[in-house]
């Protein structure tokens, strides 16, 4: 009972937390733009958190370089179990337009694990929302919720 | 008793991942030592290993707020070095897009200054106001940030009549909703009563350590790239530099406003003398330069970018240096830092419109007893609410 109860909360009102690692501020800036007005996730119960104890999905920008990993890797072990790393941007997917670059680890999953991939340079909003839904949609198939 | 207080390199709200130590007694701050580099990727470097037209794509990706002033300011340098002249309508666009990029980028620093003093409404109403803007590039362009619109030789996008329409429309709506911004600001007590003479820095201190941008010219400093060394058309638009003699973070706030209203006019005047053309001059996609070296100036929204080339005949540079505003901002805002409050280092500290911002996890060291403690931003606020009643 009181499972189901916290696997609704979490389906409901998931809470993230915005890491740049090292983004051009393109992907931050429409990650931001999804929280106000136009867009507003808040209304799907998506609060952007300050703190990594508070929140369940990690969003990472950016193309990790060599000083920020050991941060982001701290911010990843600092997060409560069950949680969820979202990479934003073609940076953080793959590298992006950084590849080769000497200082860029070329992606979050080259430090830490990631459930979702959002690509574009920058994505769209829209397609940020989207990226959500897909996590949620894979945490329910998880839990069992839908198959 | 002096505390250490090292803030960074995390921020729940955007920008770049920072670093800065602040030396505080009691609620004052003694000293601030700023840590950069947590956003280095290499640019430079690898701008030197791939070639020209690559290197507009890289350039573009410098910062995503004023994305589009860096590759404006890379093509000029790299048709300076050709000696190259592009078409008279592609100078026309390449003033609306910078000018568009302008409002957005201020629109966007004006919300986030309101958050940081606590103004959550008006930070929604200003970053709505926003998406008119937004909407614009997105036409004009076909992306919301990045827009890729210059390119050497020209732009790679022209503007329809249609889409005049649609910027002039904009244009009214939008300076309507700026002018009630300029007019509340230096009237709402809720705002006045966190920014006036906070965060202050002299006309003297500004010029002795070399800040630029708005947080120059609220310091009463009248320097603007675009009135001092025009490029493109400014002369013609007959650009005018707002300054303020305020001093503080309200005259940041009333700087920058005032350069929207500049902005919206200059994009007005663009488009309705725009004359007819060809909009880019050809060129192929990988093309040699001849061995020169020059040095571009321009104004992006945080003061002033400067790019240096030079090339070898090859079709990659041999080296480009990049200048940003920010780095020339950070000895200055350390100087407004001192003497304040803890309290209103976010607000500071976001005055300069920092390509950074990252108040969010501190980590308190208590140097007499040795120990060592952290916590998140919102509950630093807490504490501090908690103690001194603000
Ligand atoms: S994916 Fe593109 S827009 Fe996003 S941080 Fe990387 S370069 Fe910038």
């Amino acid at each position: 009972m009181l499972e189901k109860l916290v696997h609704w909360a979490r389906i409901r009102s998931p809470w993230i937390l915005h890491f740049n690692a090292s983004a051009c501020n393109a992907c931050d800036i429409e990650v931001i733009a999804a929280l106000t007005p136009r867009f507003d996730v808040e209304r799907f119960g998506i609060l952007l958190k300050g703190s990594p104890r508070h929140a369940d999905i990690l969003v990472v920008t950016g193309s990790v370089n060599r000083q920020v990993k050991a941060r982001l890797k701290r911010i990843y072990e600092q997060m409560p179990e069950p949680k969820f790393v979202m990479a934003v941007g073609t940076c953080a997917c793959s590298g992006g337009v950084f590849q080769h670059c000497y200082n860029v680890y070329e992606g979050v999953d080259k430090v830490i694990p990631v459930d979702v991939y959002v690509p574009g340079c920058p994505p769209k909003p829209e397609a940020i929302i989207h990226g959500v839904v897909k996590l949620i949609e894979k945490y329910k198939r998880a839990v069992g919720i839908i198959k | 008793m002096t505390i250490r207080i090292p803030v960074g390199p995390q921020h729940p709200a955007l920008k770049e991942p920072e670093r800065f130590i602040f030396y505080v007694e009691g609620e004052q701050i003694v000293k601030v030592i700023p840590r950069i580099g947590f956003n280095h990727r290499g640019i430079e470097k690898a701008m030197e290993e791939r070639t020209y037209l690559q290197d507009l794509y890289i350039s573009e990706r410098v910062c995503g707020i004023c994305s589009n002033v860096h590759t404006a300011c890379y093509v000029l340098l790299v048709e300076r070095l050709m000696n190259m002249e592009i078409p008279e309508r592609a100078k026309y666009i390449r003033m609306i897009v910078l000018e568009l990029e302008r409002l957005h980028s201020h629109l966007l620093w004006l919300g986030v200054a309101f958050h940081e003093i606590g103004f959550d409404t008006l930070f929604y109403l200003v970053w709505r106001d926003r998406e008119i803007v937004m909407d614009l590039l997105e036409l004009i362009s076909g992306n919301r940030v990045n827009y890729a619109t210059n390119t050497i030789g020209g732009v790679r996008r022209d503007i329809s009549e249609e889409t005049k329409h649609k910027i002039l429309k904009g244009m009214k709506l939008l300076l309507e909703r700026l002018k009630y911004y300029r007019r509340l600001s230096p009237e709402e007590q809720t705002i006045v009563k966190r920014t006036l003479g906070v965060g202050p820095l002299s006309t003297q201190d500004a010029k002795r350590l070399c800040a630029a941008g708005p947080t120059l010219r609220a310091s009463n400093v009248k320097s603007d790239v675009r009135g001092d060394e025009p490029y493109l058309l400014y002369k013609e638009a007959e650009f005018q530099t707002m300054v303020s003699d305020l001093c503080d973070v309200l005259g940041r706030i009333l700087v920058r406003i005032d350069e929207c209203i500049e902005a919206v006019r200059i994009i007005e005047w663009c488009v309705k003398n725009m004359p007819d053309g060809p909009i880019r001059q050809k060129l192929p996609p990988i093309f040699k330069v001849p061995e020169n070296q020059a040095y571009r100036r321009v104004e992006a929204p945080r003061g002033e970018l400067v790019y240096y080339g030079v090339s070898d005949g090859s079709e990659k540079p041999y080296r480009i240096k990049i200048r940003t505003p920010t780095l020339a901002n950070i000895p200055a805002l350390c100087k407004m830092l001192e003497n304040q409050h803890i309290a209103d280092i976010p607000i500071v500290v976001a005055s300069i419109d920092p390509c950074f911002s990252c108040t969010d996890r501190l980590v308190f060291i208590d140097i007499e007893k040795g120990k060592k403690w952290s916590c998140s931003m919102p509950y630093f606020k807490h504490l501090i609410k908690k103690k001194f009643g603000r």
